[in-house]
């Protein structure tokens, strides 16, 4: 079966420019609204947020989406229904859940698996899943054909490289610069040179984000990359302005990146 | 020195790991940082003169050895077996906090560090680095929670006196757990000029072996000098446990000597069973959480619960993986005990032996006399008295309903 990521990328390589990818927090504000219209408003590929109590990899806007979203009762559970509602509407657009280990594991990691495929999930990204502790939940996953999504970042080396790009699947999500999620973007030609080399390595497009605010930003990043996330920005625009907010912002980047020129790759 | 492969003594494996716990679960970002500091712990450990700092330090700025002490009234008082205390509360700024910090630092020095962070509940283990980063002449940032901040002001003072910048953080429920989250983004952001000082067993390898091997000085002390003093081992070793450092110090040591117990004392707060404490094995389950698998206070859908305990230092919903791999295996025993009855042992203690201890082992004591009672006398109890509790009287005044 030809994964959702591989016909999206095709796609994607097609039209000869780079995807836009937009992270929603599960249960901040009418997530299934917004999720449902996400495909329509230009998001080629969508992160749904786990949310956590602890999340030590997300900055101010992210955490603070999170403890509202556990405070209206969100839980891991609710997150693969809303993930299963968006599917029944939308049969193309990859959805990928991005959380942190602990609910999952205490979910079970073979229970998660079988239900995040039932609920038409294509991937996970699993922030304090490194490499090293990634195999349960990526031999839960790959029985149901799904993938774990490896972060890649400035820090990783050629070295290092080779640890990511072993058992990595969909994807890889470069991490544009050391610090949490929405802390600022990394300059544009190191993010372009650190992509040519992630997507050498391990075969795989590159998706790149935390930071990215701006449609300009997005333009920039999306010349030298495969795809573009925006998380904190659409988080915080949902917040202040409500569904619809969010809703238009996402036009806007996605219409950016649309229109950026792709370099030659 | 026992070398039987399969030794309690031996752990961790290669990756980390005691037994089904540790690990390294940290962001991609860290794993660089982590995989160095690994490297670099593993050539320090072996290097006669990162020994011989540590030694010296050790010696002239903490004030070890500590002294063994025989408790004589509260020996009588509970009418059982001989107590003995371990004064690890004569230490340099009042805990066994420091032994670590000490090794940490040094060891941020000899890898280039030029930027020291640390977290902190209670504000002991934030003043210890603070004081050890002030003595080498490295700029110290501590993370500590907005609530603990407020309740802690003397301890903020003197972080600040030591040349230290406090951040107050305010995410999450602004308590220890959420100055860690803090500690580890501020580390994801200045990975290359930054050393994080942990300040417990906890957190990813090689942080709980590493700590374990500073604090086990403790434990050799202890050995030695009871060897010396009634020329045999104690009966049992007990600690009090929050993330699990002082205790950890303690029992590795005695870990191939069978005869002795090593008994784990948790904070039950206002009682287990009414959910507010800080006793993550005996009223967690096993989870991720701050780079390791280990027990933890959490709900039904792993999400992290808030710890409770009277005593700021034990305020942790998790415990080292060290000990959880002891607590299964059952070479160590974890009993608990509330606020009500460490509070009580504070009192004793400072009335019959003149100490005033920290709450913490306070917690630690109040299992001592049941322990007391039920090995019987001509037998030899060792605990480890690891704090001063010069740091609770305003808390403890506050409880006893006395205006300061």
């Amino acid at each position: 079966m030809t994964s959702r990521f591989t016909t999206t990328f095709a796609r994607l390589r097609a039209e000869n420019r780079a995807g836009f990818v937009a992270y929603v927090m599960a249960g901040d504000g009418d997530t299934e609204a917004l999720l449902d219209a996400l495909p329509g408003a230009g998001a080629d590929v969508i992160e749904l947020g786990l949310p956590f109590t602890d999340p030590m990899a997300d900055g101010a806007a992210i955490q603070e989406a999170g403890q509202r979203a556990l405070k209206g009762g969100m839980n891991t559970k609710k997150a693969l229904q809303l993930a299963r509602a968006f599917r029944a509407k939308h049969a193309d657009t990859p959805l990928v859940l991005m959380g942190y280990a602990n609910p999952i594991h205490h979910y079970g990691w073979a229970d998660f698996a079988t239900d995040a495929a039932a609920a038409g999930v294509d991937g996970i990204i699993c922030v304090d899943l490194p490499p090293e502790e990634d195999k349960p939940l990526r031999d839960a996953l790959a029985a149901h054909g799904l993938s774990v999504i490896r972060l890649a970042t400035p820090t990783t080396d050629d070295e290092r490289l080779k640890t990511v790009a072993e058992g990595s699947g969909g994807f890889v999500y470069y991490v544009s610069t050391t610090g949490v999620t929405g802390a600022g973007i990394g300059a544009a030609t190191d993010v372009s040179a650190a992509v040519a080399l992630v997507r050498k390595a391990t075969g795989l497009p590159v998706v790149v984000g935390f930071g990215v605010r701006t449609e300009e930003a997005a333009a920039e990043i999306a010349k030298g990359s495969d795809a573009v996330v925006v998380g904190s920005a659409i988080v915080s625009a949902n917040h202040d302005g409500g569904t619809q907010a969010a809703i238009d912002l996402v036009k806007r980047l996605s219409a950016a990146v649309r229109g950026a020129m792709r370099d030659a790759s | 020195m026992n070398s039987r492969p399969n030794a309690f003594s031996q752990w961790p494996d290669a990756q980390g790991r005691f037994g089904d716990y540790g690990g390294r679960f940290v962001a991609e970002t860290l794993m660089p940082n982590i995989l160095r500091l690994e490297k670099a712990y593993e050539a320090a450990k072996s290097d006669p003169e990162f020994k011989a700092e540590l030694d010296e330090f050790a010696r002239d700025f903490v004030g070890r050895p500590s002294p063994l002490y025989f408790a004589e009234r509260l020996t009588e008082e509970f009418g059982g077996a001989d107590i003995w205390f371990k004064r690890d509360e004569l230490n340099h700024t009042g805990a066994h906090k420091i032994n670590n910090c000490l090794g940490q630092v040094l060891l941020a020095k000899r890898m280039g560090a030029t930027r020291i962070i640390a977290e902190t509940g209670a504000g002991q283990h934030g003043v210890a680095t603070a004081t050890v980063a002030a003595r080498f002449g490295l700029p110290c940032i501590v993370y500590m929670g907005a609530t603990d901040i407020e309740r802690q002001k003397p301890n903020v003072f003197r972080m600040k006196l030591l040349g230290a910048e406090v951040v107050p953080v305010t995410s999450g429920t602004g308590t220890l757990k959420d100055a860690m989250n803090e500690a580890l983004r501020d580390w994801v952001t200045h990975v290359k000029d930054t050393f994080y000082v942990i300040g417990t067993v906890a957190g990813p390898h090689p942080y709980p072996a590493m700590v374990r091997d500073f604090q086990s000085v403790i434990g050799r002390e202890a050995r030695a000098q009871m060897l010396d003093r009634i020329g045999k081992l104690p009966d049992a070793a007990v600690a009090c446990i929050g993330g699990g450092s002082n205790a950890m110090g303690l029992f590795h040591p005695f870990l191939e000597d069978e005869s002795v117990r090593l008994i784990g004392v948790e904070a039950a707060g206002k009682g287990i069973e009414t959910g507010e404490h800080a006793a993550s094995l005996n009223g967690g389950e096993p989870g991720i959480l701050h780079g390791n698998r280990t027990y933890l206070l959490q709900d039904a859908d792993g999400q992290i619960i808030d710890a409770h305990s009277i005593s700021a230092g034990l305020d942790y919903p998790g415990i080292g993986p060290e000990h959880a791999f002891l607590h299964d295996a059952g070479r160590a025993e974890y009993l608990s005990a509330t606020d009500e009855e460490a509070l009580e042992m504070f009192q004793l203690c400072a009335k019959l032996e003149g100490i005033i201890p920290a709450l913490e082992p306070a917690h630690a004591l109040a299992r001592v006399r049941d322990l007391a009672s039920e090995l019987g006398k001509g037998k030899t109890i060792l605990m480890n008295m690891c704090g001063r509790g010069d740091k609770d009287v305003f808390a403890v005044a506050e409880h006893l309903g006395v205006g300061l």
